[in-house]
């Protein structure tokens, strides 16, 4: 852990005289979130996989999916990830305009991807095939609708920390927080390839 | 001085308890059926195989706590005493060696005595031959009163079970709201009752009298009134019984049941002499209502592949849990049996090479069936 | 669905004036009680003009020592309120037989004892837990607080914000009838329509994410905070038991928390889960609960094993015996808890392999128990045991506890289960494990650390009075319970049939009034040793020769815990300190880096009991208004950049000198 040698003599030290600098618990912190928030993810895919062909004499994924429409989703996602990675580079570089920008182009890629999924819902529902419809259903809307809600949630703190930087500039405590984000929003796109592989191509493939 | 106090406490208690315990009925401990006898037993020789270690850890800790007090200064003091490789040797290697032993006897006790599993004995002595038929009955957990279909007679009560002694129960047992927990203690362990499922048990009586017989998972208001008595008796016994409800009962249709399974507490005995055609298969399915969809209809649409996009009927049609909503629902004007029909001849929504096989009548054999018995989903 | 609401509807959902309930002469006498002696408080707090002080030195404080007395006394509040349930459950069954109905109707007592049961497992033992582990993990790693103190306030208000909703549900509606784990289709919309499971889901979500949050908070300060020197393998076994506890709250209440969201989905939005029809499944429910709920029965015990480990060693005046196999046992039980849940519902119908090999992995975790049992044991062994209230707090666990296993060994042998299942042996099991285990080892802890917390010990007349009560009380009040489990009776009945019964239930009940006294002499200890604290003050930092880093600094510790951060050689690192010379750094002190109080923590935590009484009587403006108003919050607190200050120099070393002085003046 610290780099402190401790010298075993006759009479050893007790205590340090110079200050104490504790690694930093904050990347530690967020990973074990991160493993938490996975874990409610893990019962919703466990769920899925229970009710998810509970079709209750209702609408099956093969009725109800477009494909095409979630590719082109599950591309907006993959591409704000990678826009995400081209911001934390400027970051370290400590380019703040730069940075900005490509925070701006991933919320953008963020947002189109909640539109698309807001229009595949509504399209849905219109349909008569809402979360009440049947179990496979239920389990469909919140998996999706779960991970729908951290991208939105991370779209406010993305423009929040936006407000940050262009305020305070990269200073440690931002760069520490746009650190923090970068591993949420990557952990998102694990859980969408996730939802798009066990939800969608075996839904409609399997 | 407080350690005699709490040995002379503990002593007090216990042989109060043994005083009192004289006294009063085990039944877990005394059963009258086998099944119940042998599963005593194992709660027997668990408890034996564990006081092998636990009355040795318990005499220790007491005999340390006075031997190693501060004021015994004769008592050997080591503070660094700490590690003893033997020691630790033994002190995980004995409860490994009892759990040895107990985790055999629960592997092979567990197989032996599972509730699905049909009887191969009456009692130690009486292995179960051909000639023996067994008596099945259809248990319903209702709010919150017991409803038994006997359907080798054509009969039904409410409240009141009996059963002849040494002959095979099979137990065929299902809910009609929410999990209730089958439980006659003198009889065979418990077994949860859930709506749309079923759950099996075997069991046999060997003793004539009569039980106390209960729900024992917590289902709501009524449930401490959701008692009934089961009446073991011999054959000619059980033989009057019959003929006792088939003359005293009224008729169980598809409305008078309705009418049974709207909730209620402490219900009266009643007897059924007539009972419809498949009501238990019914109950079971959850479509006694009109219009309803049963269970098995549902599931063999969507192992079908589902309803496709124009089945927004079929979503009223299975509507189930509605004890506060509104008693009318729409309803659709295709029978369900046509529906499922002109499903079934829409072979495209089959997979290719994986064709249903169905039985005569159309249906899906009962072994597709078996997807809706917890069994099937753990 | 709005189209024929009226405004009242509207603005007040479906709370209305019947939802009061002033027509139950207890619950009336019992508001007047809580009204009454809230007010008093309220009015004392004024007169003394306490409130800035509270707000500023304990409310809002991210200090850990604070926040760890502060979960503490709410875990003794809610036991009172817990306690007070069982009482009234006691009695009722007492008296509730030939005809007679008791006092309490189905309607109260199905709301008793599922509130008894979720008080005394979230808002009992949860708090004291998490309070113990805040209070002693930091001090006995030699670090000066955790790795998120702020965290850690919001963490506390957010499970103060989930009692506060439960026992808003005693004054305001009603609490859940389905039994502590809710299980569907009983606790589903259409079997439960009322506010009860609302309440019992929303109090539960909200201590939920604090519990998660501190959980993530005491494994980053376990694994990135401990003092130089002190690797793993050198961490005092509380600390130990702390981080599995820990490992194991992230690993499973996110489960309960997507687990109760889903129920809330079936009963807000109808979709169908675990209902009935549609496709549902209640099973999963029980499933899913149960993977979090066995897990969490040991979230509670390992760290009351890790009590009784410092309490054992300290009072014998010996090193714990096999330090190495009590951590692996620890690590095992933790491991193993995950694989056991399904014992909880043998007899669902699962097939007998799967019966089998539950059951088997349950047994198997009485094996590291075992272990540990006896290095409790031959750590007394060979010792000079001082008998404290904390060591018999501890000797009455190892005689109680090894009764509660026999019968938990036996309940995981599914056959034997299939006859003691929800049975009063069950409730007499686990409630032996529970007060045997985790109780006995929260009153070792509270008498152990209480100097360290406050400077004086606890009066130890009143501390054995409560001992023994308790420990007496116990098997009186448990012991018929298993009794009555072999006659066949269940659990969760309110009235009885059977006359022969009674006077198991009588004697339960004189157990209870035991009981009673205890937990009465336990509140009779802390005024009295208020009163005399300058008679039991102890000004060493050290009142029980004790072993690890927690006693090295001064009681109550200073605000920075340590001046100089201590460094670890050994094992029961303060006992070797002492052993081989320490002395006390007198000067050279530096300024101390700390974080500042905020009283954000305490501000989310009231929006929280507004969105969440919202979402339950269905106020949907005030239930947006509130979570925007959670977002708001949250977000200008991040704006707030400037979040620690300097203890100066000087302010260290006057500090220090003052307890050098002291230490002077005692020897």
């Amino acid at each position: 852990m610290s780099a402190t040698q401790v010298q075993e003599t006759e009479k050893p030290q007790f205590y340090l005289t110079e200050d104490h600098h504790p690694e930093n618990s904050t990347n530690l912190g967020f990973w074990l979130y991160l493993m938490s928030d996975c874990l409610i993810f893990a019962v919703l895919f466990a769920t899925h996989g229970v009710l998810g062909r509970n079709y209750a004499a209702g609408p099956s994924p093969a009725d109800l999916f477009d494909l095409n429409l979630v590719a082109i989703n599950t591309a907006l996602l993959l591409f704000s990830s990678i826009t995400y990675g081209f911001a934390m580079l400027q970051m370290e570089r400590g380019a703040k305009m730069e940075t900005l920008v490509w925070l701006g182009i991933t919320g953008l890629f963020g947002a189109a991807f909640l539109a698309v999924e807001i229009y595949e819902f509504h399209h849905l529902i219109a349909e008569g095939a809402g979360p009440t419809r049947s179990a496979f259903l239920s389990s469909f809307f919140t998996l999706v609708g779960t991970h729908g809600l951290h991208v939105t949630f991370g779209l406010i703190w993305l423009v929040t920390l936006m407000v940050q930087v262009s305020k305070r500039g990269l200073i440690p405590e931002n760069r520490r927080r746009l650190m923090c984000l970068s591993m949420f929003w990557h952990f998102l796109d694990v859980i969408w390839i996730g939802v798009f592989s066990f939800v969608y191509l075996l839904g409609v493939l399997g | 001085m407080p350690k005699q106090f709490s040995l002379a406490s503990r002593f007090t208690v216990f042989a109060l308890m043994l005083a009192t315990l004289s006294g009063c009925d085990l039944v877990v401990m005394s059963p009258s059926g086998d099944i119940a006898a042998q599963q005593r037993d194992l709660i027997v020789i668990s408890t034996i195989l564990m006081l092998v270690i636990i009355i040795p850890v318990i005499f220790l800790t007491l005999f340390f706590a006075w031997r190693y007090r501060q004021s015994n200064t004769a008592a050997k003091y080591d503070p660094e005493w700490h590690h003893s490789t033997g020691l630790e040797v033994v002190i995980w290697s004995a409860p490994l060696a009892i759990i040895i032993a107990l985790g055999a006897i629960t592997w092979v006790s567990t197989h032996k005595l599972d509730p699905y599993r049909p009887l191969d004995r009456i009692d130690a002595a009486r292995p179960v031959t051909e000639e023996m038929k067994p008596i099945t009955v259809e248990v319903v957990a209702l709010d919150w009163k017991w409803l038994f279909f006997y359907p080798d007679y054509g009969i039904a009560t409410v409240n009141e079970m009996a059963a002849p002694v040494d002959v095979p129960i099979n137990f065929k047992l299902t809910a009609s709201s929410v999990m209730n927990s089958f439980y006659i203690p003198a009889l065979a362990g418990m077994i949860y009752t859930m709506p749309g499922m079923e759950t099996k048990l075997h069991a046999v009586i060997n003793k004539p009298g009569e039980y106390d017989g209960l729900s024992s998972n917590f289902s709501g208001d009524g449930f401490s009134h959701m008692r009934f008595k089961f009446h073991g008796v011999d054959q000619a016994g059980f033989d009057a019984w019959v003929a006792r409800v088939k003359q005293n009962g009224t008729a169980l249709n598809r409305d008078a049941y309705l009418k049974l399974e709207k909730p209620s507490a402490k219900e009266p005995v009643r007897y059924f002499a007539t009972v419809d055609d498949g009501l238990y298969e019914a109950v079971l399915n959850m479509c006694v209502r009109e219009g309803q969809m049963c269970m098995k209809d549902m599931m063999h649409i969507d192992m079908m592949g589902g309803g496709g996009k124009d089945s927004h009927d079929n979503k009223e049609r299975l509507r189930h849990d509605d004890r506060f909503v509104s008693e009318a629902r729409p309803k659709s004007d295709i029978p369900v049996e046509q529906l499922v029909a002109s499903l079934e001849q829409d072979i495209c929504r089959t997979e290719p090479g994986e064709a249903l096989t169905l039985d005569a009548d159309g249906k899906l054999p009962a072994t597709e069936f078996m997807k809706y018995s917890p069994r099937a989903t753990q | 669905m709005f189209g024929d609401i009226s405004l009242t509807q509207f603005i007040f959902g479906r709370l209305t004036w019947e939802a009061i309930p002033y027509h139950e002469p207890i619950l009336v006498v019992t508001f007047a009680v809580v009204a009454l002696g809230g007010l008093a408080i309220l009015g004392l707090i004024t007169k003394f003009k306490l409130w800035g002080y509270l707000w500023n030195e304990w409310f809002t404080s991210v200090d850990h020592k604070k926040i760890g007395i502060m979960y503490i006394i709410l875990a003794i509040i809610m036991l009172l309120r817990g306690f007070a349930d069982a009482i009234m459950m006691r009695i009722q069954q007492a008296i509730a037989f030939n005809g007679n109905e008791g006092y309490l109707n189905p309607h109260h007592y199905d709301q008793i004892f599922t509130a008894h049961g979720v008080i005394m497992i979230f808002f009992v033992a949860m708090p004291f837990v998490t309070g113990f582990m805040n209070y002693v993990v930091p001090l006995q790693i030699g670090a000066r607080d955790v790795s998120f103190p702020f965290l850690n306030n919001f963490s506390f208000w957010m499970t103060t914000a989930g009692a506060v909703i439960i026992m808003m549900s005693l004054f305001v509606g009603e609490f859940a009838r389905t039994g502590w784990l809710a299980y569907p289709p009983l606790s589903g919309a259409d079997y439960s329509p009322g506010v009860g499971v609302d309440y019992y889901i929303w109090g539960l979500q909200v201590a939920g994410v604090g519990t998660t949050l501190s959980g993530i908070n005491l494994i980053a300060t376990i694994v990135k905070m401990r003092a130089p020197g002190m690797t793993f393998m050198k961490m005092p076994i509380f600390t130990w038991t702390s981080l599995c506890t820990n490992i194991l709250i992230v690993a499973t209440f996110p489960i309960l928390t997507a687990t109760l969201a889903l129920l809330s989905l079936d009963r807000y939005v109808d979709t169908n889960f675990f209902t009935n029809d549609l496709g549902g499944n209640p099973m999963m429910y029980i499933n899913l609960i149960w993977i979090w709920g066995h897990p969490e029965v040991y979230i509670l015990v390992l760290p009351a094993f890790g009590i009784f480990s410092e309490v054992v060693a300290t009072f014998s005046g010996k090193r714990l015996f096999g330090y190495a196999s009590m951590v692996y046992a620890t690590c095992v039980i933790m491991i193993l808890s995950y694989l056991v849940w399904l014992h909880h519902f043998f007899t669902m119908g699962s097939g007998a392999s799967v019966n089998a090999f539950f059951g088997i992995t349950t047994m198997i975790i009485s094996i590291p128990t075992g272990a540990k049992m006896f290095n409790w044991l031959f750590t007394m062994y060979r010792g000079r045991i001082r008998y404290e209230v904390p060591m018999l707090w501890t000797i009455g666990f190892m005689v109680t506890f090894v009764i509660g296993g026999m019968t938990g060994v036996m309940l995981a042998i599914p056959p034997a289960d299939f006859v003691l299942h929800n049975s009063l042996f069950l409730i007499a099991h686990f409630h032996n494990v529970i007060i045997g285990g985790v109780l006995f080892g929260l009153m070792a802890g509270v008498v152990y650390w209480f100097p360290k917390a406050f400077g004086y010990k606890l009066d130890p007349f009143w501390g054995k009075m409560s001992f023994w009560f308790w420990q007496i009380g116990f098997f009186f009040a448990f012991m018929p319970l298993y009794v009555l489990g072999l006659m066949g009776v269940t659990r969760r009945v309110s009235q009885f049939e059977d006359p022969s019964l009674q006077i198991w239930f009588i004697i339960a009940a004189f157990g209870a009034a035991l009981i009673a006294i205890g937990i009465a002499s336990f509140i009779i200890q802390l005024v009295v040793s208020y009163l005399k604290r300058d008679q039991l003050r102890c000004d060493t930092g050290d009142p029980w020769n004790g072993r690890t880093l927690e006693w090295s600094t001064s009681s109550p510790p200073p605000d920075y815990n340590f001046a100089f951060t201590p460094v670890v050689h050994d094992h029961d690192s303060w006992y070797d300190m002492k052993n081989r010379g320490y002395e006390r750094p007198l000067e050279g002190f530096k300024p101390i880096h700390m974080p500042k109080n905020t009283g954000t923590g305490v501000i989310l935590s009231g929006i929280s009991i507004v969105l969440a009484f919202a979402l339950i009587w269905y106020i949907w403006w005030l239930a947006a208004v509130a979570f925007i108003a959670l977002i708001a919050v949250s977000i200008a607190h991040t704006f707030n950049y400037d979040r620690d200050f300097f203890i100066p120099a000087e302010t260290v070393t006057a500090t220090e000198d003052a307890r050098t002085k002291l230490l002077a003046e005692r020897t």
